[in-house]
Parts: structure tokens; C-alpha cells; sequence
């Protein structure tokens, strides 16, 4: 058994949890099981659902929600928060170089294939000044622990993270269903963070809008499986919640259509990907997107939050490449770890990968979503052997990491309450002045027992995550 | 505000609207073909409720005549219908969903509450027995959407959208019922007292919620040309179309005022609004009641484009 956040593993209890054991300890099961029946009513009647590709069954669905909160002291948090924010600084600056003077390539630290052979890098992109050098607004960033000491990140998200709307509601639902345990905790506020998402968006509006720069957020659609966040988030920030068809671009200006003729747009947090943004310069078939919007964001006229072409810095082998970068672009040494990573793409590391194929995880480079990964120690022998063939086929498609002894929280499931795998995705703001973040994030439960896998769309739950001193 | 929020909101109303419309027609004609033979005369009610509805072709495409079972089916779930109760709650929900930001969460509550009720009543296994519970279901979730969204929305242009939805689809509606029923209102076929046409006009009253309001306003017996005022010039009537447009100009001028402009839409408005006012019943029928509705229902269509190019694209 790895290192559990409650008991370590051992019978003692850390100071975070001091309240919390006593609590589960005290708590009737018919208690928590109720709770937990209230939270999914609020949840249902709330709409607040998501969509899980390929699945014809489930078209909303709700995700399972565990009431045991996960805590965190302050003194751990304010060691994470520091790590994350020399990470994402870390992140927008190798941005700024690959589209721009690619220094972190002369000086041999990446590899140049590595950059134009990725399928996220928009060769568009080049020599475009992002409005305020800013190119990740929004990250991200999963993190898991092993011991007491350690964070590890697990990857970074440049794109269009999401899962922040749960991380807000799960809160609504421990102040609801807790109150008593919430109240003795005295828990860090987050109910700021659509407050600092809105000031973040408006601190990048391009420098020729207007002192009350407009902001919109462009969604799919409701058939996305984040529509219920993107709905929550533009209500939250008090912004208009647009479709590609909402907007035209005149004159290299975005506008929208509104009730009183068309409207300028001059901040867009797009919750919609680079190739689908607009179909005159990416991808021709997309409904989704505007016709000329990656002209008006060349121009400087519309700040896009993330930036286009994000995915460059967040790929699974570039990921391997992280802390040299930290201390190539800021000369310090990284506060977060990096799981150790073969590059299968290295005939040295391929060959020890195929030696070890039974312990390692071994995931897509440019997988997402638990999707196409590979976790040795649970596969059936033919899994492994399906690997092996696609890991020779095309070895530079794979990273392989060892398997993580994720650290455990206690959960609510159906044998009790008992230790289960969890990780922690913080969301990192970057302003035109600096990284703000929220103290928190949202804590991923995988609910089976043993189970690594905390994917949402793979069987995972989410808790809240509170951060409190002690 | 977006058109496209100000479209859904209109249209989310519109459908919430005609299913409940729907449910009374259907209340109305199971009362009518319940009565015996000899008062039933030659029409066949359930024929006269699909045409009501507006949706006969679609109808006899699948079905030669008209039956209470066809007919309950087709209006209440027929996958082919596209404006079945079932349709019109999902459209209205889909709509929802894609404005829920400018919906209070009551009114969500209500839309996304009425359908997950929907399906939990298994519209497409109702009974004679569960029958008339699921209509009530349907005209109660209209209220209550109706009732959250008059309690609860900022009196801005998004209420007045969903308002204009509302007073739009009810005209729509009181005229067709109209259109399909004119000839028992018609004068020379007053037999006065006989029962076939009590029947028929109290259900005409019935299925816009307008039996009581009739003895109060004329406190007379039932005669077809009272009920024709009712439904088209007094302006006390809530659905008469005299009252619709009160409601759709009032909306359009909050809206022109919040805008600081006018257009096309305002003017149509006035213009209909106008010439109800100033007509007169006897009028109506000197010029021919089937040509009035007809001609109402062309010029509350073309109002409702005017709405849609001037603000919902």
C-alpha cells in the first residue's frame, strides 16, 4: 500500500485530517449515504452533467461525487502553488521561443523535430505576437503525490482544460451538505476564481479595445461534453456565451450578433480546439468555428485564451523536457517533480521499455483522457503483446513512466469508507502581470479499489479539495 | 444580448406554449367524441383535432382516418410528428440548455423538471386511464414555466422575448382553433338550444381555458357570435387575439425603448393591433369569419418574421 493522505499508510493521523478522522469515525454510514444521494439530486436537478464520447447510452450523465473531503495544509499548498506557478511561466515562455526565436532548441535542449513534427504545432503560429506575450491564460496542471513530501506532475494542460465548473459546485455542495464540518475547517476560498478568470481575460485584451474590453466565451455547443461548464463559467464572469455562428469578422474585427446589430468582441476564451476555430485556416470543414478569426487574431485585434498552438508545450514527451526548460528560461531549479520518462522514441529507452513492458504505464505522446494508455501491472498478457507491436511499429507515438504508488484519501464506497487513488488538477490563471491561483483544484478519485485510472470518462469521481491551516 | 439567446428564449416559450395548447385540444375532443351519436353529427372530432394542431398532411401521410388513438399518439409522442408534446418539451429544453444563462434557475428548474418528469410518465404507453393525468401534467409545466419566468426574470429584453413567444404562439393558436371550428360559429347555423352545438362550442371555450370567463364577461348562454368576440376582439380575454397583440405591441416597445429604435416589427405590430381594436364583431362576420382568420393568420405570420429578421438572426 502506497502513502495514504489520511493515515499514511500506518495507524497514526496527519495533522490535515485530524478533524476529518474524527468525523468518519462518528458519522453513521446511512448519514453519508444520504449526503451523497443529496449531492447527486443537486447535481441532476442541476443539469449539471457531462457527455462521454462513444458511449450511445449515456448522453448526460453525472459524475459520481465523493462527499469526503480531500485536504491540504496550507503549507503544502503555498510549496504546490509555487511549484505550479514556476511551471506555467515555464510553459508560456517556451511558447514565446518556439514561435518565436527558438533558443531553447539552438541550445540543444528540445530537439528540433520535436517541435515541427508535432501535429499541436501551428506553423501559423510563427512570429505572431500573442497581446501580452500571455499564451497559456489557463492551465491545467495534474499532480499526484507519493509521500509526505513530494508533488509529482503527471501532465500539463495548455489547451482547454476543463473540470474547474465541478471543482466550484463541489464546493456549493460541501458548504450545503457539511456545514458543520465545513464551518470547523475554516477552508480557503474559491469562490473567486470566475472573478480572477474574467480579470485575467480582460488584462489581455488586445491594447486597441476600448477601456471596457468585451469578452466572450465560444463554446461547441451543447452537445459538448463541457457545454454545462461553459455555460457556468460565462454566467459566473457575466459574458456572453457565444457559438461560431454568433460571431462574424469584419475588416479583420470580430463582432457578434446581437439584438442590436453586431458587437465588438475583443477578448475570446474559446473553449473550442486550434483546428476547429476557424475554417479558413485550419481545419475546412468545421461548423464550429468563424471564418476569419485567425486572421483578426494575427492582426492583434481579438485576444484568444489559450493562445493558438498551446498544444506544443503540452505533449507527453515535451513534458519530459520540462524542468531542463525551468532552468533554461528562469535558471532555477524545478519545484515539482517530473515522473521519470522514457522517450520510446530513444532506441536506448525503447529497448528498456519493451524489457519492462509489465511494470511500466506506456501512454500515447498525444493521447488525452486515459485514452490509449497501457498500465503494465494490470494488462492481460495480449494487451501488453498489442503494445509491444504498436510500440515497434511506431516507437516515437509513446512515452512509458513507471507506475506511480499514487497517494490514497479515504472515500466513501460501497463496502465503507476506504482508501482510493487520487490525483489533483490545481487551474493556474496567467495574467498580462503575473500567475494567479485559486487554492485548490479538482481532486479526481478513481472509485474501484485499486484502480489508477481517475479519468471521469473512464469510471473516475471527483471530491472537493479544501485547502485549511493547521 | 445575442439573437441566438433571444431566439431560443422566444422559441423555448413558443414550445412550452403550443404543448399545453395541444393538451387542451385533446381534452376537448376526448369530451366531444365522448358524447352520444345523435349529438356527434357528422364531424369527426378527433380529424378536427389534428387539423387544429396544424399538422393534417403530416398525419394522413401515415394514418386514413382519424382516431382517438391515432390522434392521441400522433399529438402526444409520434416520432414523425415534429411538433408532438414530446417535441415541443424537447425543443424547449434544448433551448433551455443552450440560454441557461439567461434563464433564472426557477425557470430552468421548471423546463429541465418537466423533463425528466416527461420521462418518467412513458408518454408512449399512456392509457385511457393515465391519459388525462398526463395532459394535466402538460398544462400544470406551462404554468409553471409560464408562472417562474413572471416571477423570477429581470424585466429586460430576455423577458421580453420569452413574453413575445408566448403572446405570439397563443394568437397562432386561438386562430387556428378558429379557423378549423368557423363554421359552427357561423350565424345561419345557429339552431338555438340544440345540443350538437352547445357541445361544440363549449368545447371550442374549453380548449382555451375560457368557459367561466365566458359567463362572466356576457353572462348569457353560450351564442357563436359572443364566442367569436371572445376569442378574437375582447381585449379581457387572454387568449383572444385582440389581447395577444396588446401584449406582443407592450413587449415590442419595451424593446424598442431599452434599443432606442424602432423597425419593421413594431410597425406590423401596431398595424394589426390597431385594426383589432377598431373592428367590431359584426363586422368580422359581414366580411366573412373564415377570410378574417385566414388573413390573421398571414399577418401574425409575417409579425413573427418581422420579429425574427429584425432582432433573433
Amino acid at each position: 500500500m502506497g502513502f495514504d493522505e489520511m493515515t499514511e499508510g500506518g495507524g497514526g493521523i496527519r495533522a490535515p485530517y485530524e478533524r476529518i478522522a474524527q468525523w468518519l469515525a462518528s458519522v453513521p454510514r446511512e448519514q453519508l449515504q444520504q449526503r451523497r444521494l443529496e449531492a447527486e439530486l443537486f447535481f441532476r436537478r442541476g443539469g449539471i452533467t457531462f457527455a462521454v464520447y462513444g458511449d450511445a447510452q449515456g448522453e448526460e450523465r453525472i459524475i459520481p461525487y465523493d462527499i469526503v473531503p480531500r485536504v491540504l495544509s496550507r503549507a503544502e499548498w503555498e510549496r504546490l502553488a509555487k511549484g505550479l506557478e514556476q511551471r506555467v511561466k515555464t510553459l508560456n515562455l517556451y511558447l514565446a521561443d518556439v514561435y518565436g526565436k527558438q533558443e531553447a532548441v539552438k541550445a540543444g535542449i528540445v530537439p528540433p523535430d520535436l517541435i515541427w513534427q508535432n501535429p499541436a504545432y501551428r506553423p501559423e503560429m510563427a512570429g505572431v505576437e500573442v497581446p501580452h506575450g500571455v499564451y497559456v491564460h489557463i492551465a491545467g496542471i495534474d499532480v499526484v503525490r507519493v509521500d509526505d513530501e513530494s508533488f509529482y506532475v503527471l501532465e500539463d494542460n495548455a489547451r482547454t482544460p476543463s473540470g474547474v465548473s465541478y471543482m466550484l459546485e463541489g464546493r456549493e455542495i460541501s458548504i450545503r451538505l457539511l456545514p458543520e464540518l465545513f464551518g470547523a475547517h475554516r477552508v480557503a476560498p474559491i469562490e473567486n476564481y470566475a472573478n480572477e478568470l474574467l480579470s485575467a481575460l480582460r488584462s489581455v485584451a488586445p491594447r486597441n479595445a476600448g477601456a471596457d474590453p468585451t469578452v466572450a466565451l465560444l463554446t461547441p455547443g451543447q452537445y459538448n461534453s463541457a457545454y454545462y461548464e461553459h455555460s457556468f463559467l460565462a454566467d459566473k464572469m457575466g459574458v456572453e456565451l457565444v457559438e461560431g455562428r454568433d460571431l462574424l469578422v469584419r475588416d479583420e474585427i470580430v463582432y457578434m450578433r446581437t439584438t442590436q446589430g453586431p458587437k465588438r468582441v475583443d477578448v475570446i476564451y474559446r473553449r473550442i480546439d486550434d483546428e476547429f476555430i476557424d475554417p479558413l485556416t485550419f481545419n475546412p470543414n468545421s461548423a464550429l468555428g468563424v471564418p476569419g478569426l485567425f486572421a483578426a487574431y494575427a492582426a492583434g485585434n481579438v485576444a484568444l485564451a489559450n493562445a493558438v498552438g498551446t498544444g506544443a508545450a503540452d505533449d507527453k514527451v515535451i513534458y519530459s523536457y520540462i524542468p531542463e526548460l525551468i532552468r533554461f528560461f528562469l535558471g532555477e531549479k524545478p519545484i515539482l517533480k517530473n515522473v521519470p520518462t522514457w522517450r520510446c522514441r530513444e532506441p536506448e529507452a525503447l529497448r528498456y521499455v519493451l524489457d519492462h513492458l509489465a511494470e511500466l504505464v506506456v501512454k500515447e505522446t498525444h493521447g488525452s483522457g486515459g485514452y490509449g494508455m497501457l498500465v503494465g501491472p494490470h494488462a492481460s498478457a495480449a494487451q501488453i503483446e498489442d503494445f509491444r507491436a504498436r510500440l515497434l511499429a511506431t516507437p516515437e507515438g509513446y512515452i512509458a513512466q513507471p507506475t506511480l504508488a499514487l497517494s490514497t484519501c479515504p472515500t466513501f464506497v460501497e463496502s465503507g469508507v476506504a482508501p482510493r487513488h487520487v490525483d489533483l488538477r490545481p487551474f493556474v490563471l496567467t495574467r498580462a502581470d503575473g500567475v494567479r491561483i485559486v487554492p485548490g483544484g479538482l481532486t479526481r478519485v478513481a472509485l474501484r479499489d485499486g484502480s489508477l485510472v481517475v479519468n471521469s470518462s473512464q469510471g473516475g469521481g471527483l471530491k472537493d479539495t479544501w485547502v485549511i491551516e493547521c | 444580448m445575442l439573437s441566438r439567446t433571444a431566439d431560443s428564449l422566444f422559441w423555448l416559450s413558443r414550445y412550452v406554449e403550443r404543448a399545453d395548447y395541444l393538451a387542451r385540444t385533446l381534452e376537448a375532443a376526448a369530451r366531444l367524441s365522448a358524447l352520444p351519436a345523435s349529438y356527434g353529427g357528422e364531424t369527426n372530432e378527433w380529424e378536427s383535432a389534428v387539423q387544429t394542431a396544424g399538422c393534417g398532411s403530416i398525419f394522413h401521410e401515415r394514418h386514413e382516418t382519424a382516431t382517438a388513438d391515432t390522434v392521441n399518439r400522433f399529438l402526444i409522442c409520434a416520432p414523425e410528428n415534429p411538433c408532438s408534446i414530446v417535441k415541443c418539451f424537447e425543443i424547449a429544453r434544448t433551448n433551455a440548455r443552450a440560454v441557461r444563462t439567461a434563464l433564472t434557475s426557477e425557470m430552468w428548474d421548471a423546463i429541465n423538471g418537466a423533463w425528466l418528469e416527461l420521462q418518467s410518465l412513458n408518454p408512449a404507453q399512456l392509457s385511457a386511464n393515465t391519459l388525462p393525468k398526463f395532459l394535466a401534467f402538460v398544462k400544470e409545466t406551462s404554468l409553471r414555466v409560464d408562472g417562474s419566468g413572471h416571477r423570477t426574470m429581470l424585466r429586460n429584453d430576455a423577458y421580453w422575448f420569452s413574453r413575445l413567444g408566448i403572446a405570439l404562439e397563443r394568437a397562432d393558436n386561438t386562430a387556428r382553433i378558429l379557423d378549423v371550428k368557423y363554421h359552427i360559429l357561423l350565424p345561419e347555423n345557429a339552431t338555438i338550444g340544440g345540443g350538437i352545438d352547445y357541445s361544440q362550442w363549449a368545447a371550442i371555450l374549453r380548449a382555451v381555458s375560457a368557459q367561466t370567463s365566458y359567463h362572466w364577461v356576457y353572462r348569457e348562454s353560450l351564442k357563436p357570435w359572443l364566442i367569436a368576440d371572445l376569442l378574437i376582439l375582447n381585449p379581457q380575454m387572454p387568449r383572444s387575439l385582440a389581447a395577444c397583440y396588446q401584449s406582443i405591441v407592450a413587449n415590442l416597445d419595451e424593446l424598442a425603448g431599452a434599443y432606442n429604435s424602432a423597425g419593421p416589427a413594431q410597425r406590423a405590430a401596431r398595424t394589426i393591433h390597431r385594426q383589432l381594436a377598431a373592428t367590431r364583431i359584426e363586422q368580422v362576420f359581414q366580411h366573412g369569419l373564415h377570410e378574417f382568420i385566414t388573413g390573421f393568420i398571414g399577418d401574425n405570420n409575417r409579425a413573427g418574421s418581422a420579429i425574427t429578421a429584425q432582432y433573433l438572426v
